[in-house]
Parts: C-alpha cells; sequence; structure tokens
C-alpha cells in the first residue's frame, strides 16, 4: 500500500500529490494524510474526479487518513 | 451541524456563498462604501494601513471592519465546526514579500480579484484586463506548482500563535469604538479617518462588521478562493471554486442592474484608471503572488482565521506593502499607474520568478 504524506502541506500540494501517485499507479489503494479539513475535502474530489473511491476517511492524530482505491 | 458542513463544501455550497458575497458586495455599496468596491480586501487593508497611519494618502484612510469580521467570522466557523488548527513554520518571510508584492500589484490595478469581479460586475470595462493579467499571473504560478515548487511543511503549534491575528483584529475594532469618527474630523486619537475620498465613504460599522462576520462565517465553510478557482481549473480543470467565483459575479451584475449601480464604459469609471498594459500587468503581479502563497487576499484572512499563522503573515505583508505602496509613489490613482508603478512591478515579478524558480522542496 503506497502512503501519500501531505501533512502540513498547503493547497494545491496535497492534490498535487495525490494525483500524481494516481497517475503514477493507474489502479490499486493510495492512503493520503491530511492534517486540514479542506485538504481531506480537496483531496476526496479530486480522487473522485480520476474515477477513484474514496473507501475511508479516518480521523488520525491532528488531521485524517484517506484511503482511496481503484479496481 | 454535519450537515451545514456537508451543505457548504459541494458543488451548490460554493455557488451560494458566491451569491451570497456577490448580493451583499452590491448592498454595501448602496450602503454607503465606494462605487464598485462593495468589497476589496485589497483596498480595504490598503484603507487599514491608513488609519494606522502606515501611510498618509488623505483620501484612503479608514479601519475596514468587513476585514476585522472575516477573520473573526472564520475564526468563528473553525471553532464551531472543530476545525481551529493553530500552524505556522512554513517560510514565513517568504509569504510576507509575497503579500507585500501581492499588495503593490493590486494596487497597480486598483483592486483584488474580488473588486475586479465587482467592477466588471459594475460596468467597468479596464476589469477585463486586470483579470486577464490575474488569469496569466496564476498561469504562471501553476507552472512552478508543477515543478514542484512549494514553500515546506508548517507545524502544529500553540493555540495561542492561533490567536494572534484574530486578536489583532479585535484590538483594530477596539480602536475604532474608543477612537470612532468624528463628522470632518481626519482624525481620532491614533486612528485616521479620510474625510473625502473613497476612505470617506462606508456603510455604517455594525452594517460592514455583521456582513464580514457572515461572510467570514460563510467563506470558512465553503473554502471561497477567487485564485483556488483560477488554479484549479488551470491544474486540474476542476470547477468547483470557480462556479463560486462566477456566482458572485453574476448576482452582483444582476443586483447591480436592479440598484442602477451598473455604469458600462471605460473612462472615468469609480476608483479606477485605463490603462490597459498596467491593469494587466499589476494583476498579473498580484496573481502570481497569491499562487505561490496558496490563496487570494480573502482566502488568506479566512485562514488566518482558522488558525493558520503563515496566512496570517501574508496578510501582515499586505498591510505593510500598502504602506510601502503609497509612501513610495507606487500605487496607482483614477489618473494612472504612480511614479515608481512601473518599476514596482518590476522588481515584484523578479521576486516572484526568485521565489518561484528556487524554493523546490522534496515533500516526501
Amino acid at each position: 500500500m503506497t502512503t501519500v504524506d501531505a501533512r502540513g502541506l498547503s493547497c494545491p500540494q496535497p492534490v498535487l500529490l495525490s494525483l500524481g501517485e494516481m497517475k503514477k499507479l493507474g489502479k490499486g489503494q493510495i492512503e493520503v494524510l491530511v492534517d486540514t479539513d479542506t485538504s481531506k475535502e480537496n483531496v476526496s474530489r479530486a480522487a473522485e474526479s480520476q474515477g477513484w473511491e474514496v473507501k475511508q476517511v479516518q480521523p488520525e492524530g491532528e488531521g485524517y487518513r484517506i484511503a482511496i482505491q481503484k479496481e | 451541524m454535519a450537515a451545514v458542513k456537508h451543505v457548504l463544501a459541494t458543488r451548490w455550497g460554493i455557488i451560494g456563498v458566491g451569491v451570497f458575497i456577490g448580493i451583499l458586495a452590491a448592498l454595501l455599496q448602496k450602503w454607503g462604501n465606494p462605487a464598485n468596491m462593495g468589497i476589496c480586501v485589497a483596498c480595504f487593508d490598503r484603507d487599514i494601513a491608513g488609519a494606522l497611519g502606515l501611510h498618509r494618502a488623505a483620501v484612503v484612510q479608514y479601519m475596514r471592519p468587513e476585514i476585522i469580521g472575516f477573520v473573526l467570522g472564520s475564526l468563528a466557523a473553525a471553532y464551531l465546526f472543530k476545525e481551529f488548527r493553530p500552524r505556522a513554520g512554513s517560510a514565513p518571510i517568504v509569504r510576507f514579500i509575497l503579500g507585500v508584492f501581492a499588495m503593490i500589484g493590486a494596487l497597480v490595478f486598483l483592486g483584488c480579484p474580488w473588486r475586479a469581479l465587482l467592477r466588471l460586475a459594475g460596468g467597468d470595462g479596464n476589469a477585463i484586463f486586470g483579470l486577464a493579467g490575474l488569469i496569466f499571473g496564476i498561469w504562471i504560478g501553476t507552472l512552478f506548482l508543477k515543478a514542484g515548487y512549494n514553500l515546506g511543511r508548517t507545524s502544529a503549534t500553540h493555540t495561542s500563535v492561533g490567536w494572534l491575528m484574530p486578536l489583532v483584529m479585535a484590538g483594530f475594532l477596539f480602536l475604532m469604538l474608543v477612537f470612532p469618527q468624528i463628522p470632518e474630523q481626519p482624525q481620532s486619537g491614533v486612528l485616521f479617518y479620510s474625510v473625502k475620498g473613497p476612505g470617506s465613504m462606508h456603510a455604517p460599522l455594525i452594517v460592514s462588521l455583521v456582513v464580514g462576520l457572515a461572510i467570514g462565517f460563510l467563506a470558512q465553510r465553503s473554502r471561497f478562493c477567487t485564485m483556488g478557482a483560477f488554479r484549479d481549473l488551470i491544474l486540474f480543470k476542476q470547477i468547483h471554486l470557480f462556479s463560486g467565483l462566477l456566482a458572485l459575479l453574476v448576482a452582483a451584475f444582476v443586483l447591480n442592474l436592479i440598484l442602477g449601480q451598473f455604469n458600462p464604459g471605460f473612462a472615468k469609471q469609480p476608483v479606477a484608471h485605463t490603462m490597459g498594459l498596467w491593469n494587466f500587468a499589476g494583476m498579473a503581479l498580484a496573481g502570481l503572488a497569491f499562487a505561490l502563497a496558496g490563496g487570494c487576499p480573502g482566502r488568506q484572512l479566512f485562514m488566518a482565521g482558522e488558525g493558520d499563522g503563515d496566512a496570517a503573515v501574508f496578510v501582515i505583508g499586505m498591510i505593510v506593502g500598502a504602506g510601502i505602496s503609497h509612501n513610495f509613489g507606487m500605487a496607482s490613482s483614477p489618473d494612472g499607474i504612480g511614479p515608481h508603478g512601473i518599476a514596482a512591478v518590476v522588481a515584484g515579478l523578479l521576486a516572484c520568478l526568485f521565489i518561484g524558480f528556487t524554493m523546490r522542496t522534496k515533500t516526501v
């Protein structure tokens, strides 16, 4: 499982990093760590726009762990 | 609570917030704010710099309660929805410099992105050059972002760090109440007040403050950002934020028509000049600085309200930038650009290019 650590990064870095990883893998599962609600929403929105499914969003520490997946 | 949170973060949510801002901006003009300047974050930060005496341009001095409301409204929303996250430490000096040059660029055009939209909605054709410049500047910014530009991570910090900007704004409000405007007087205690010009035109304090609080609250929830609107459109072909921007423009336009505030043309537009090239170049500088700093001036205020100390540094950069701009003849006036406006734009672009080219840190 690939993990993207986007904690502490400001807009639009979390989305850029996540999209880069999605492009690289093509499909599979990625976990993205973010530390703001804005980043959580932006990453989820970007994933869905690329045909990835947001499987789970879990609070973790000061932020969230977002699991996205594409079959 | 969760429902409200969800609704405002949707497409219709951000459109609703755009409509709300557009309508209230047009109404604020009706209620006393300058023409095509119902809300202008750059102009209002500049007026605040004037009220504090950081510059002595007599026509643009007023402690704008809208700005105070933006930060405090955002703070309230962030606390209510448990999103207040005190954070700081991502290259603050760079954010300060970007704030300074963003303001210098915006004052060459005479407006922030919000006002560029409001000027267009009021019929000011010069705004087209400004908006084109803004998009151009943001486009350059996206090239840097694609090439790996970033200012590094923030760190979580003391709650009180996140409180500093809201407290500064509360202090400004306190000063306004202790030293209220005296009719026809240019000064009241430590605060300066314009007796003529745009700085003398304002809605009643309580109206401005309440509107500011409401917008700050809603914009924090919806993440409304004009720079992000163009950036996401260019970078990701995403229209989420852009739909909010468009809603603001259309709502303000329709209300201007209804209120008789729509006067199409280029010459003699309120608080505007007709030098197309410099309207373009000023906003190109501002757009690039916003893109490198991760938010338009409004968004920086909302982020400062939710605890982002780096956004707060950008805001202070803008206020200081307004002082520099007016003290050293860089700001435009309705007659045209200032004597040092061109030099300032060139210096600003060079500074932004230096920042964009050299600040690429590994994030993994």
